[in-house]
């Protein structure tokens, strides 16, 4: 399950944050203090969570805080959609 | 009235209860600070740094996140006589190395006597210091109350021609150049501004945008707080996650004033849920000014369309031309009428350099949005390439004369003197002027504005050129427009030697974190090319326009 949501997300990052569709991103990348996504997209990423998966995540979530390696978010994804 | 020192003590007198600035912050009630708490709150500041040894006309670098700290060590520095600056606060993303790098550079030029910032941050700070000018570390939360201890006031006694602040822009070339703005050129900005936005007593201005900005520092501070106008002051960093509280706070506060960049119409009217628009009445909003990187009217048309139906009204979609060098506003278009749209041939325009009036329906035409008329006390002029006077709707460069111009770059008197010509300032921006309007139509020096944050494309190109693998000194950064967001997209170009597609991936990614991380700067697409693809100027420097036109023919927007 975890990797239909992580997939899922490196295809929506890589296409339309990065624009490189080919990329695939793994699980430790560094999504915020690596610099993939900048803070003007971070609201493309909850915006697109909240379609997909019917979470939402609160603005005051979109943070290293929260969750800043790809997988941490996909993990997050999927507790809030179990819980 | 000499001293900004001197109108916000009046203020203090005169309405001390009146709320000067609500304090809105994620997660937290608003916080109400009124005339008399901005007094005292500065208060503790001016003492502390008396007490430090700090002597007025010295610099104050201010190194704070958006909050009650920054506003009260700001108005405490202007208090007392010292000059504040105020700087990024570092970001997660951002290196620290490459941050303590920035700051030796500013403190080379700047000389400031003390820096405000947080414990937290206390060692970062103290190790940019070593060996500078900086006496004083002050820790924002160590500052104690001033209570009944005499301050002296060396605010209230400082002549008009003083410098009072100091305005930066990013980056390791912005931060050495920091402009440097006398009282009185202040005061000629807020009265000839306040006049040409029809200022009243019944306006409440709404702004997220950071104070280290000039269009947050004067539009969103600085003017709403000296001519008792109320502040609704959010967080830059708590709008671009939630963008719809800058709707929240028009509704709830009947705000009638604002500010934006270009990409913030595109940004709003794209990035917010219609739920969290449920029960927003936008109709109190009278001016909502397009300002600081180039104006399209289609991020109006945009803006319109999606916040007509919560009562914006489309006439309250006003422009503002600014820089930090004229205080802030040169000109302001939408006010008394709606803003001009010009309609003019495109071939001209390019190949001409001229803006020849056409009609709406012929083929081939641009619209350009009007910044409108120049303030009362500032004239524009626009001059060719050998720095002669140009007609109307002929492009060149944008000079002015004022009195609200810069005393000059601070510590640099080489550059202040670059940047006059017979007495006129010499913007780097491109433009027209048709029926007494100013139209800015792009730049003469290579700067990118990502989001209205001024860019160098040397310092990106210094950041890239330090990846292995980049072949040295053969690199490109430029901007390049992009329609969905409003804005420019940073673009960097580096040769390498590898043909190997793999190593070429690698080596951008390699340049995209370095960049990212070396000057918060997102870039959006960094292409590997081979050794020659990069076209040089008969000097042999990177030629940017050039290399941006064949990005674009080889590579597609």
């Amino acid at each position: 399950m975890t990797d239909t949501v992580l997939a899922n997300l490196s295809r929506f990052i890589a296409t339309h944050i990065l624009r490189q569709p080919d990329r695939t991103l793994f699980a430790d990348d560094k999504l915020i203090s690596g610099g993939l996504i900048d803070s003007f997209h971070l609201i493309d990423l909850s915006l697109h969570i909240e379609k997909e998966f019917g979470v939402r995540l609160d603005d005051t979530e979109l943070n290293p805080q929260t969750f800043d390696t790809l997988g941490e978010l996909a993990a997050l994804i999927e507790q809030r959609r179990a819980g | 009235m000499h001293t900004l020192a001197q109108r916000l003590w009046q203020n203090a007198n005169d309405s001390p209860d009146r709320p000067a600035i609500y304090l809105l912050q994620a997660g937290q009630p608003d916080q109400t600070l009124t005339c008399r708490d901005l007094v005292r709150g500065g208060l503790d500041y001016t003492l502390a740094l008396q007490q430090a040894g700090v002597q007025p006309g010295e610099v104050v670098i201010l190194i704070l996140q958006h909050g009650a700290p920054l506003i009260y060590s700001f108005w405490g520095a202007v208090l007392g006589g010292f000059i504040p600056a105020i700087m990024p606060f570092l970001t997660e993303k951002l290196s620290p190395e490459k941050y303590r790098r920035d700051l030796t550079a500013l403190f080379e030029i700047t000389r400031p006597a003390a820096v405000i910032t947080y414990r937290a941050f206390e060692p970062e700070v103290r190790a940019a210091a070593l060996n500078s000018s900086v006496r004083v570390i002050l820790v924002a939360e160590a500052v104690a109350p001033a209570g009944a201890d005499s301050v002296s006031l060396a605010g209230l006694t400082r002549s008009p021609e003083d410098i009072v602040v100091l305005q930066h822009s990013s980056g390791t070339t912005g931060l050495q150049k920091g402009v440097a703005l006398a009282h009185r050129a202040v005061f000629s900005q807020l009265e000839a501004y306040s006049r040409a936005i029809r200022l009243t007593r019944d306006d409440v201005v709404v702004s997220w945008l950071p104070l280290y900005h000039d269009m947050g520092l004067i539009a969103g501070f600085i003017l709403p707080v000296l001519t008792r106008t109320p502040l609704v002051l959010m967080s830059p960093f708590d709008w671009v996650r939630a963008p719809y509280k800058l709707m929240h706070a028009v509704s709830r506060y009947r705000g009638t004033l604002s500010w934006l960049p270009n990409f913030a119409y595109n940004f709003c009217a794209q990035k917010i849920r219609d739920r969290d628009l449920d029960g927003i009445d936008l109709s109190s909003w009278r001016a909502i000014s397009n300002c600081s990187e180039p104006m399209r009217w289609e991020s109006h048309r945009m803006f319109a369309e999606r916040f007509t139906p919560y009562g914006l009204r489309p006439e309250a979609l006003a422009t503002c031309y600014a820089m930090a060098e004229n205080v802030f506003a040169v000109s302001q278009g939408g006010i008394e009428s709606p803003v001009t749209v010009d309609v003019i041939e495109a071939p001209a325009f390019f190949s001409e350099r001229r803006a020849v009036p056409a009609s709406p329906e012929a083929p081939n035409v641009l619209r350009l949005l009007s910044a409108g008329r120049p303030l009362e006390n500032t004239r524009v002029r626009i001059l060719d390439d050998q720095r002669r006077e140009l007609p109307e709707r002929c492009i060149g460069e944008i000079a002015l004369q004022g009195d609200c111009l810069l005393t000059g770059f601070y510590n640099r008197p080489d550059l202040t003197a670059q940047a006059f010509h017979d007495g006129w300032y010499l913007t780097g921006d491109l433009g027209y002027l048709a029926n007494g309007e100013v139209y800015v139509t792009g730049r003469k020096k290579d700067l990118i504005i990502v989001g209205g944050k001024n860019i160098y494309p040397g310092d990106l190109e210094a950041l890239a050129g330090e990846v292995p693998g980049v072949y040295p000194g053969r690199v490109a950064a430029f901007g390049v427009f992009d329609e969905v967001q409003g804005t420019e997209e940073v673009v960097i170009v580096a040769e390498a030697e590898t043909q190997d597609e793999g190593e070429r991936r690698r080596i951008a990614d390699a340049i995209r974190e370095r960049v990212t991380r070396g000057s918060e700067v997102a870039v959006r697409r960094v292409q590997v090319v081979g050794l020659r693809w990069l076209l040089k100027t008969s000097s042999g420097k990177i030629a940017r326009a050039a290399n941006r036109e064949k990005f674009l023919r080889e590579f597609g927007a």
